[in-house]
């Protein structure tokens, strides 16, 4: 596990400090807290609003509204499958069906080894070649059933990064 | 003799492998003591060639695709780096490849060309002569000029852009905004995405223009969270635009003033409508506005606010440098200029296609796409995106223009083309428009927020046979109640793809959902 994924109210704070002089400061600040914990903790949101002279409802209430921000650790690796239209013309349904059965879990969840999180993913604009997939920041386009158990296999293999 | 060679770096190409082709091409230039240079180009918007090898010849580039690193020692051996054509892959002098041949490109003109991120090429290419020459002339002047250049919203809405902006010019204030909606959340469309990938100074500059045009200082790029190497560009854009004086406090040395800043989104659908989308930049939930007052007179911040979708401010540059008439000049009735389409889903030449309005879908999906990538028969095409109609056989000759499609109850959208074969259920699209709007409603009305969640039930108890014909009649209902209840285009438009198929597709709502096609 990522050492700078445990977060303290100190570590917090200094994200915030970063960005609350911009207008419209919060999404920015959460992308942020993701971006270096791997989801925003709730022990975040009281700081937050503090920070920002906001109720901890109003910032409870964008994080909840948006799909990308998350409140518990995700695993290791976040891979997302695209369920939009262009990718379920060329077999998008099918190979989500694959990658739940070949990961034993369902969108929103992680593999019990803590390797995996899959979610849904509304287009990744690789739209002329489907179905396409993300991992990280990295797209895979013209996945097959295949193609996908290579990846996981090579994803779960990969050794731990270590940081600091 | 040093050679150059280029592989593109656009999300597309990366997904099909180009990094690893470019590190093939470096590892066998050292083995072979070659003198070469991998230039990381954007993409020519081909996405069926890609990755797409290129070679500078003393005869314009030769491409070679779409190529994987396994081929790369072949092509090699072949004579690549002469531009010699013997091999299979080879597909003669880029520009002379038919799909580009025959493209109309005016926005597009330079993507696969550049080094997306260096000013000298995007400078050799035209490039901010659009924003110099507005810097010599007063804000309505630039005004005047997209008015007369017929340029309306390409984001979906189509209203005419330099009206939108006459409409901020004319309110004063203090601060106002330009807000690129860069939230290309329309499944099939990728236009913004290479737009931005592969020429972001375009956009740069189509942003600046709009600010010197309405007298806005401050620009943000509004960008969706899936588009994480656009960010990237992006940003690295952003700052060496504004080291070389495009950006900042002195635009070009005239003392003129404009920043601009990019802001993600966070993986919601709404934040495409434009109120939303201005919500979620001042930090909120992306929850739908009353309009009025509009976006123009109280945008961001309650402050006076251009949004204009990426296409539109990409389509500025181009009109303010070869003048407002060299873009009308295309185009047909109230739809002038062009449009970029995006060949996508069970095509087999899929990507971008620039061309002038009036083009018929079957002439793109079949001279351009070559028909279905699964070759099978093709059945059903949703253009503009998951709140437009399926198109059957019947509709594939209509001009893609405004108002031709608006008069059948079908939309352009943002150009998203995505076919799909005989294979398809429509009734099983039908359930996924309302199971997309039930994930994706921000649930401020209730039409939007209720009727996609009883929209799902009931396609699910058509598709179950229960009580068939009473649920259908049910459903035709519900969709009408959405159509004229909703506060925004979500609502108002998810059931236009399940009507579309209801009407020219019946025949998939009268089987189960396991059972076959008779």
């Amino acid at each position: 596990m990522r050492e700078s994924r445990e977060w303290t109210p100190q570590s917090i704070q200094t994200e915030i400090d970063a960005l609350k002089h911009k207008p419209g400061a919060l999404l920015p600040i959460l992308h942020a807290i993701q971006d270096r914990f791997g989801f925003v903790p709730e022990g975040a949101v009281p700081i937050i609003a503090e920070s920002l002279g906001q109720t901890r409802t109003e910032v409870h209430g964008v994080i909840s509204f948006y799909h990308h921000f998350r409140t518990s650790p995700p695993g290791r690796h976040v891979l997302q499958v695209c369920r939009a239209e262009a990718c379920q013309s060329v077999g998008g349904r099918a190979l989500e069906a694959h990658a739940k059965a070949r990961l034993g879990i369902d969108y929103h969840q992680t593999t019990t080894d803590r390797e995996i999180t899959l979610e849904a993913v509304y287009c990744l604009g690789n739209c002329a070649c489907g179905p396409s997939i993300r991992v990280g920041n990295e797209v895979w386009g013209r996945v097959t059933p295949t193609a996908f158990d290579a990846l996981v296999d090579e994803l779960c293999t990969q050794p731990l990064e270590v940081i600091g | 003799m040093s050679f150059r060679v280029f592989v593109p770096r656009d999300t597309t190409a990366l997904s099909l492998g180009a990094d690893a082709v470019a590190a093939r091409l470096e590892r066998e230039a050292a083995t072979r003591g070659l003198e070469m240079t991998v230039v990381r180009n954007g993409s020519r918007g081909a996405a069926w060639l890609e990755p797409l090898v290129e070679v500078e010849t003393v005869n314009g580039r030769v491409a070679y695709g779409p190529v994987t690193p396994g081929d790369v020692p072949a092509l090699l051996d072949s004579g690549l780096l002469e531009g010699n054509v013997s091999h299979p892959l080879a597909r003669g002098l880029t520009e002379e490849i038919d799909y580009f041949a025959r493209q109309q490109r005016l926005t597009f003109a330079r993507i696969g060309i550049t080094d997306p991120l260096s000013i000298d090429d995007y400078r050799a290419h035209r490039g901010f002569c659009g924003l110099e020459a507005a810097l010599r002339r007063e804000p309505q002047d630039i005004v005047e000029e997209v008015k007369a250049s017929g340029l309306r919203g390409r984001g979906g809405a189509a209203f005419p852009t330099g009206i939108k902006w006459q409409t901020v010019l004319d309110t004063p204030a203090d601060q106002k905004y330009i807000v690129c909606n860069a939230d290309e959340g329309d499944s099939g469309t990728f236009a913004d995405r290479l737009a931005m990938e592969c020429d972001p100074y375009m956009l740069i500059e189509g942003m600046a223009i709009a600010g010197l045009a309405v007298e806005a200082t401050q620009g943000y790029i509004y960008l969706r969270s899936e588009y994480p190497l656009a960010k990237q560009i992006l940003d690295e854009a952003i700052a060496r635009a504004e080291q070389a004086g495009y950006l900042g406090d002195n635009l070009c040395g005239s003392g003129r003033v404009f920043h601009l800043e990019v802001r993600l989104g966070a993986g919601a659908y709404i934040c495409g409508e434009e109120t939303s989308l201005l919500e979620s930049l001042e930090g909120k939930r992306g929850m739908v506005r009353f309009k009025p007052p509009l976006p123009a007179i109280e945008g961001l911040f309650g402050l006076p606010t251009v949004v204009n979708n990426v296409l539109s401010l990409a389509a500025v540059p181009f009109i303010l440098s070869e003048g407002a008439e060299a873009y009308a000049s295309h185009g047909m009735g109230r739809s002038r200029g062009t449009l970029a389409l995006q060949l996508a889903g069970n095509v087999q030449r899929g990507g971008l296609v620039e061309l002038a309005f009036g083009t018929t879908l079957r002439t793109l999906m079949e001279e351009f796409g070559g028909g279905t990538a699964s070759g099978r028969p093709l059945r059903a095409v949703q253009v503009g995106g998951p709140l437009c109609a399926y198109l059957p056989e019947s509709q594939w000759d209509m001009p893609l223009d405004y108002e031709t499609f608006a008069d059948v109850g079908a939309g352009v959208g943002h150009g998203g083309v995505v076919m799909f074969d005989e294979s398809v259920d429509m009734a099983e699209q039908a359930r996924f428009s309302m199971e997309f709007c039930k994930v994706e409603s921000c649930g401020k009305c209730t039409p939007c927020r209720i009727g996609s969640t009883r929209g799902v039930e009931v396609i699910d108890r058509i598709r179950a046979d229960q009580h068939r014909e009473a649920n259908l009649a049910l459903l035709h209902d519900l969709c009408e109640t959405m159509v004229d209840g909703s506060l925004c285009a979500m609502g108002g438009m998810t059931p236009f793809p399940v009507q579309s198929a209801l009407k020219h597709f019946p025949d998939d709502f009268q089987r189960t959902a396991d059972g076959d096609r008779s």
